[in-house]
């Protein structure tokens, strides 16, 4: 048993290194010596590159840099342009988005302007990156699943910092660009709008979410259990079970009654992905649009449970006593 | 490039290993308690640890020892004597050795009056005294609905120091020029737990006395409707908000549910008494710093004002200072009833320059 841990890869075949299958039509040629990294090897493969960067790749790093720049300097010069108060408070600082008051309109550089324009650059940088990927699939003759499931991420993406403040008519409800303060904003977004844990489509995302994990894990260890049987080369599996792939359905089989298949395995894992950033954006993109209040809501629609009373009856002060509440 | 990556990922280890590591982590064992229906989350958590150096630091002073009736008014004994004219004059010096005791044990009576002349108003800090004593009777006697009968005394805020720990200005640091604008937010403020909310919200919230008229120092964000109705506040307020209840969290050392249910902050049906306490003590934060403190603007030398020229403030953990009861709710007030009479002039008594 001890000689077969096979959680990291225990035996890695050099071959001479290898550029791939030749591309089908495009203007780059793929760039970089292929080299071999020990360390790589151990938990993928060992060969690095050669990689293709195309029209598409070269811009979209460019864009990419151009928002890290512009969030990256703000930060630096809101600590005074101090390189050690940079690093020390790194989680904390951030690039804030418009005030209210600007609506959707232009704000001046240093009240929004700035989150404007990290956004659009980032933004185009995400897109023409899921534009490389779908075209990179192409070339190679694959499905496109990859870019779509990435578009999923990127349509939570596009509705928490343009298409909810679109609707809602202010950029101010979008998102800070920051490591810390995003999670504050996060926390008080649910905080505003009544509770986020009673968003039903929150409620979907973080089933997928929790069902992904869950899923990777099952696959995982699965495939890693039979794999001293051959279960790894899921794909001839597919078409050609050998006694690796029978265990494993067995194995389901007996324990929960149901087993996926090598192939449906995947798609399983690939739809929960999927529907985790589906369903949370169809949920960040109701809140303060169609519902104000989720707590409330889930009360009107019998969600939230009524619980007996433990304090003494607790009345809202401000009626009484005439002051501001 | 073989020996590159191994020391890439070692520093990119370290380097997570030292963030985690010099957080402000509190070791385990917490002491958790429960304060709410099973189920519902409402539980205190405390640190055994913690509230062991609490109830070192809320030691108290012993009272002065009572003393016999001079029978005469202070008024009658001493010159310009105005808050507390209506004492007997042994009470008075009993008072008067007490808030030395409390307020400048090191500095002693000189620290507010003219060693040549008591009576005189000359020290910047004999005003401010007076003023301070109009609002001990104030807190004591008009917000009975905060302070109970346990009331405050100078030592609650002071604790031996001539200017409490815990003060507050207003923050004038969040405007630059083109780049860099924090919004009053983004740095690991103290005030509010170092999270990242905005680190002073007390100006927008607690300066100003709470009138029905004045809506903008409102803490309210949430709707009290399930669909949208013409709610004006938006996230960022939010985070004004939620910055102000974690420096009530933080001052109090306790946890949201120590007043509100977290399933629905905004909903009184639910929320533990206290919140209710809690309410009437912001309201009388804001009637004190408005009425009391900012109109010393003008007393106060230019050394005790802060960046933008406004006077020291107070918020709730100039009292409270880490207890959810200021000094373990162990009343020194009466030991010093003169603390919880009835001040007569509506206005503070202080003197412009």
């Amino acid at each position: 048993m001890a000689e077969y841990q096979n959680i990291f890869t225990r035996v890695q075949v050099h071959a001479p290194a290898y550029a791939g299958v030749s591309p089908k039509a495009s203007s780059w040629e793929r760039a970089g010596q292929p080299f071999f990294a020990y360390w790589l090897g151990k938990i993928g493969d060992a060969q690095v590159g050669p990689i293709y960067l195309g029209f598409l790749g070269f811009v979209s790093i460019i864009c990419g840099l151009v928002a890290i720049e512009i969030i990256g300097l703000n930060m630096w010069a809101s600590v005074n342009w101090d390189p050690v108060q940079f690093v020390r408070q790194l989680p904390w600082l951030a690039l804030e988005p418009p005030a209210p008051k600007y609506g959707l309109k232009f704000p001046p550089l240093n009240e929004g302007g700035w989150w404007l324009m990290a956004g659009f650059f980032l933004t185009a940088s995400i897109l023409l990156w899921w534009l490389r990927m779908y075209r990179r699939a192409r070339a190679l003759g694959m499905g496109t699943h990859v870019a779509w499931a990435f578009a999923s991420a990127i349509w939570l993406y596009l509705v928490l910092g343009f298409i909810r403040p679109l609707v809602m008519g202010s950029w101010s409800e979008a998102v800070p660009f920051g490591i810390f303060p995003h999670l504050d904003w996060t926390a008080a977004f649910s905080i505003r709008y009544g509770n986020l844990f009673y968003n039903p489509f929150h409620m979907l995302s973080i089933a997928f979410l929790y069902g992904s994990a869950l899923l990777f894990a099952m696959h995982g260890a699965t495939i890693l259990a039979v794999s001293r049987l051959g279960g790894d080369r899921e794909i001839e599996q597919v078409t050609d079970r050998g006694t690796a792939s029978e265990r494993a359905a067995l194995f389901w089989r007996w324990t929960m009654g149901f087993n996926a298949t090598m192939e449906s395995v995947h798609r399983w894992a690939w739809w929960f992905a999927v529907l985790c950033p589906l369903t949370g954006g169809i949920g960040i993109l109701l809140t303060g649009t169609v519902v104000d209040n989720w707590f409330l809501w889930a009360v009107k629609h019998g969600v939230a449970p009524a619980y007996p009373a433990f304090y003494p009856p607790v009345a809202d002060p401000a009626p009484l006593s005439g002051m501001s509440p | 490039m073989k020996i590159g990556i191994p020391i890439f990922l070692t520093v990119v280890v370290l380097l997570t290993i030292a963030m985690v590591f010099t957080s402000g982590w509190e070791r385990p064992p917490l002491a958790t308690e429960q304060t709410g229906y099973r189920g519902t989350g409402m539980a205190q958590i405390r640190n055994p640890r913690v509230v062991e150096a609490v109830r070192a630091m809320n030691t108290m002073p012993k009272p002065v020892t009572a003393v016999p009736s001079e029978g005469t008014s202070a008024a009658s004994t001493y010159k310009n004597v105005q808050v507390l004219g209506d004492l007997d004059a042994g009470e008075f010096n009993r008072l008067m050795i007490a808030i030395t005791d409390w307020v400048s044990p090191e500095q002693g009576c000189a620290y507010c009056h003219d060693p040549d002349d008591y009576a005189s108003d000359d020290p910047y800090t004999h005003k401010v005294a007076r003023n301070m004593l109009a609002m001990t009777r104030h807190i004591n006697t008009e917000w009975k609905q905060h302070v109970g009968d346990t009331g405050v005394t100078c030592y609650t805020c002071h604790r031996g120091r001539p200017v409490p720990a815990d003060i507050w200005f207003t923050d004038t640091s969040h405007g630059k020029a083109y780049s860099g604008r924090k919004a009053g937010q983004n740095a690991p403020a103290a005030t509010v737990g170092s999270t990242s909310l905005p680190g002073e919200p007390f100006t927008a919230f607690l300066s100003q006395p709470s009138d029905g008229s004045n809506r903008a120092n409102e803490i309210r964000v949430q709707s009290s409707s399930p669909l949208p109705d013409g709610n004006p506040h938006h996230i960022m307020r939010t985070e004004w908000t939620y910055g102000l209840m974690m420096h009530v969290s933080q001052s109090l050392g306790v946890n949201c549910t120590y007043c509100h249910n977290s399933r629905s902050f905004f909903e009184w049906d639910g929320s533990t008494p206290m919140r209710t306490a809690a309410w009437n003590g912001i309201r009388m934060v804001r009637d004190l710093n408005g009425n009391f403190l900012t109109p010393l603007t003008e007393v106060f030398p230019q050394l005790r004002l802060g960046p933008s020229g406004d006077a020291p403030k107070l918020n709730c953990a100039t009292c409270h200072q880490g207890v959810n009861k200021p000094l373990l709710g162990v009343s020194m007030l009466k030991d010093y009833p003169a603390l919880g009479i009835r001040r007569q002039t509506s206005r503070p008594p202080y003197t412009p320059r």
